[in-house]
């Protein structure tokens, strides 16, 4: 007789962790919440969590910090699957933060609303009193996180310590917390790039038009392809020109870089990013190249 | 294509962060981007060479530092497996994510410096390698070309290695000589060393067998979670119960007759779900929902097995604890929370039988406590029954951890070895 082989894929172990995470979760913690932007790996976590707890809904709401700054594209998808998923949508202001006086705007032709959504983010968090948030990044994506834990805690001012973190072994999670901590929870942290837009693929997955080839008029600025937008100040010295551009990442459009590309499909997408030579945060976030800890210093205040 | 999950034993001066950069460089996952600021890094520092350890320690206290102070995890792929690896300081707090590092790992290298040989350290690392049950060993003899890739010299160390590892019970082992600074039998065969016939330390990780290293016998499903859609509108799903879990150990089907823990009754599966349609067979690492043919109250911690194949029901148990905090110790009389599978109980340490010297495996019976990075034998008395096996059978159903109530942080990490 022939012995089966239990040979798992990659994608297969990876969502069945990614499950077992989010179940953990609704097990252990009273009100958590998923962070939805409407970029590819939070849509994957979605997918993950209605596969979770199917046939029953999603058992947590789901929470999106809006810059103000975002591509409409992206914004018309997070409604629509929200309302698909018959999912109740929180909505964080970063506009009201500023409106009720609790950040200043920046000002001058790098402005950008990123550093802001941390306010906008952790006042959400208390007003909600969410006690876990699930979070799409990848340990792939930048140093820093490539030494966070799944469940990763914050304090009461929702800071992230990297140097007293907990251990984390086997498939042990610990969720203990006071109240006014919490944990943010990152299912996809073994997930790549590359997996990501595999899965995309097996599964069928419909993600916004953003990320597929298009025509945009942009301006180039420090190698980065940025958009023709009123909410970003481009100089005399920085001319628009048409080009075919696709977002590798979907973020605040003040900060998010476009790539030139003919990808229409999410194959072409796996081709593609299989043959690139640069990081899809080095390719596309000015965020990330303000220094070499830039990512670091911001989740130690409790970014994403 | 799989996953194999390795961890990394060395430090900088076994040229653990040279061996990683290498894999990582030779199979595209390094990019152009991490690597010039690596460069622009080592520049600025006034070092000669591209320092690949950068690549790896991410937080700015350790760049400022040269050390590595956390598990670090990184990821590669070739057309043939997706690899994660946990990279583990050689120094700092070794132990401690050593063991973190170790417990979720198909594969564990230990690099040995063809000069030194094999040295405290290393048999350090081939015993908590050994501890944490990591299925498959690699001894990469580095800096080969500094031996003048003498074969003598690696049968020396293999020798030497192979006569400790036989004290351990060590698992399935394979040496490789390399000299991961000039590639030779990293990614592929050194024609350097003709006399070695074994295959190149890539080849070796895309092909080593891991399927057969989960436990596929004995079937332990822990319920971590109850579905209950509650559904007024439909008849199906207003009562629908399932019971969702990842698969610990054996092969589940429809149809096949199942026990529940604690109450001891019987029932059948009657079909196992997913978001996908219900599958004919559920194993680890699957995460699954299960039904079942009778009512029975089943709830989180409890867990599924087979009439003629169950854990022990246990209250009191012996383990290898390795304890993680340095804020408090370990001593007999501490109240501790104890995380198993799905079960979450209060633990009393009952007694500490002794204190391991990782370096020399002496058992020292005198000891009173464990402090930061020690290991030990503890008895440990629970508030309520865990469903376990040994450690040794099945490392999901056999680990646990250990939380202090005060600080809530995660201070021991426990490997059962006796249950009653």
């Amino acid at each position: 007789m022939l012995q089966r082989d239990y040979t798992t894929s990659q994608l297969d172990v990876l969502e069945a962790e990614a499950i077992h995470i989010m179940r953990e979760v609704a097990a252990e913690f009273e009100r958590p919440c998923l962070l939805f932007s409407g970029g590819k790996d939070s849509i994957v976590m979605l997918r993950i969590a209605e596969k979770a707890f199917w046939p029953a809904p999603i058992p947590f709401p789901l929470m999106h910090v809006d810059t103000g700054h975002n591509f409409p594209e992206v914004i018309e998808f997070r409604d629509r699957r929200a309302v698909e998923l018959n999912a109740r949508l929180v909505v964080a202001s970063v506009q009201a933060s500023i409106d009720s006086g609790r950040v200043a705007e920046e000002t001058g032709r790098r402005a950008s609303r990123n550093r802001l959504q941390t306010t906008t983010l952790l006042d959400a968090i208390e007003e909600h009193e969410f006690d876990a948030v699930f979070g799409g990044a990848r340990r792939d994506e930048e140093k820093a996180r490539a030494k966070e834990r799944v469940f990763s805690f914050r304090d009461d001012f929702g800071q992230w310590d990297p140097k007293n973190q907990r251990p984390e072994l086997w498939n042990l999670y610990n969720s203990k917390i006071r109240k006014g901590e919490h944990i943010r929870v990152f299912p996809l942290s073994n997930w790549t790039e590359l997996d990501i837009w595999d899965y995309i693929r097996r599964e069928g997955i419909e993600i916004p038009s953003i990320y597929f080839a298009h025509t945009r008029s942009v301006f180039e600025r420090d190698g980065m392809l940025l958009p023709d937008d009123e909410v970003v100040q481009r100089d005399e010295d920085e001319p628009l020109f048409e080009a075919v551009v696709r977002y590798r990442t979907v973020g605040d459009v003040t900060c998010t870089g476009a790539v030139v590309s003919n990808a229409v499909t999410v194959e072409q997408i796996i081709e593609e990013i299989a043959v690139t030579r640069l990081t899809e945060r080095g390719a596309t976030r000015a965020d990330d190249r303000a220094s070499e800890a830039a990512m670091e210093d911001r989740k130690k205040e409790g970014y994403f | 294509m799989d996953i194999l999950r390795f961890a990394t034993a060395g430090s900088v001066d076994d040229g653990k962060s040279t061996l990683i950069g290498r894999l990582l460089f030779d199979s595209k996952a390094i990019f152009e981007d991490q690597l010039e600021a690596v460069e622009r890094t080592s520049r600025d520092r006034g070092t000669e060479y591209t320092d690949l350890s950068l690549l790896t320690d991410g937080l700015r206290a350790e760049r400022e530092q040269g050390i590595t102070i956390d598990v670090a995890y990184r990821y590669f792929a070739t057309p043939k497996r997706k690899f994660i690896i946990a990279d583990t300081p050689g120094h700092i707090q070794y132990t401690r994510n050593m063991v973190t590092g170790a417990s979720t790992a198909d594969l564990a290298i230990i690099l040995i410096d063809a000069r030194k040989g094999v040295l405290e350290q290393s048999r350090r690392h081939a015993f908590l390698t050994t501890l944490l049950r990591v299925p498959h060993l690699v001894l990469a003899v580095n800096k080969m070309d500094l031996v003048d890739y003498a074969e003598e010299r690696f049968e020396e160390i293999r020798e030497e290695f192979t006569a400790f590892a036989s004290k351990l019970n060590a698992a399935d082992l394979t040496f490789i000589p390399i000299s991961a600074l000039h590639g030779d039998n990293v990614v592929s065969r050194s024609e350097n060393m003709p006399w070695y016939h074994g295959t190149s330390l890539l080849h070796h990780l895309e092909n080593v067998h891991i399927a057969s290293d989960r436990n596929l016998v004995d079937v332990r499903f822990p319920v971590q979670y109850v579905i209950r859609p509650h559904n007024a509108t439909s008849q199906e799903l207003h009562d629908y119960r399932g019971y969702a879990g990842q698969v610990a150990g054996g092969v589940l089907k429809p149809g096949d007759e199942v026990t529940h823990l604690p109450s001891g009754l019987n029932t059948r599966i009657a079909a196992i779900d997913t978001f996908d349609g219900p599958v004919e067979e559920a194993f680890p690492p699957m995460s699954v929902t299960l039904r079942l043919e009778d009512d029975i109250d089943i709830s989180r911690g409890d867990l599924i097995c087979r009439p003629n194949n169950q854990p022990s029901v246990a209250q009191e148990l012996d383990a290898m604890v390795c304890w993680m905090a340095d804020s408090v110790k370990l001593q007999p009389r501490s109240k501790l929370i104890i995380k198993h599978t799905t079960r979450t109980a209060r633990a009393l340490v009952r007694d500490l039988q002794y204190r391991l010297d990782v370096n020399t495996l002496h058992r020292d019976e005198a000891a009173t406590s464990l402090g930061l990075n020690e290991i030990g034998r503890v008895s440990l008395r629970i508030t309520q029954p865990l469903f376990v096996d040994d450690y040794s059978r099945n490392r999901l159903t056999g680990g646990f951890i250990l939380i202090d109530e005060a600080t809530n942080g995660t201070v021991g990490a426990g490997m059962i070895v006796d249950a009653r």
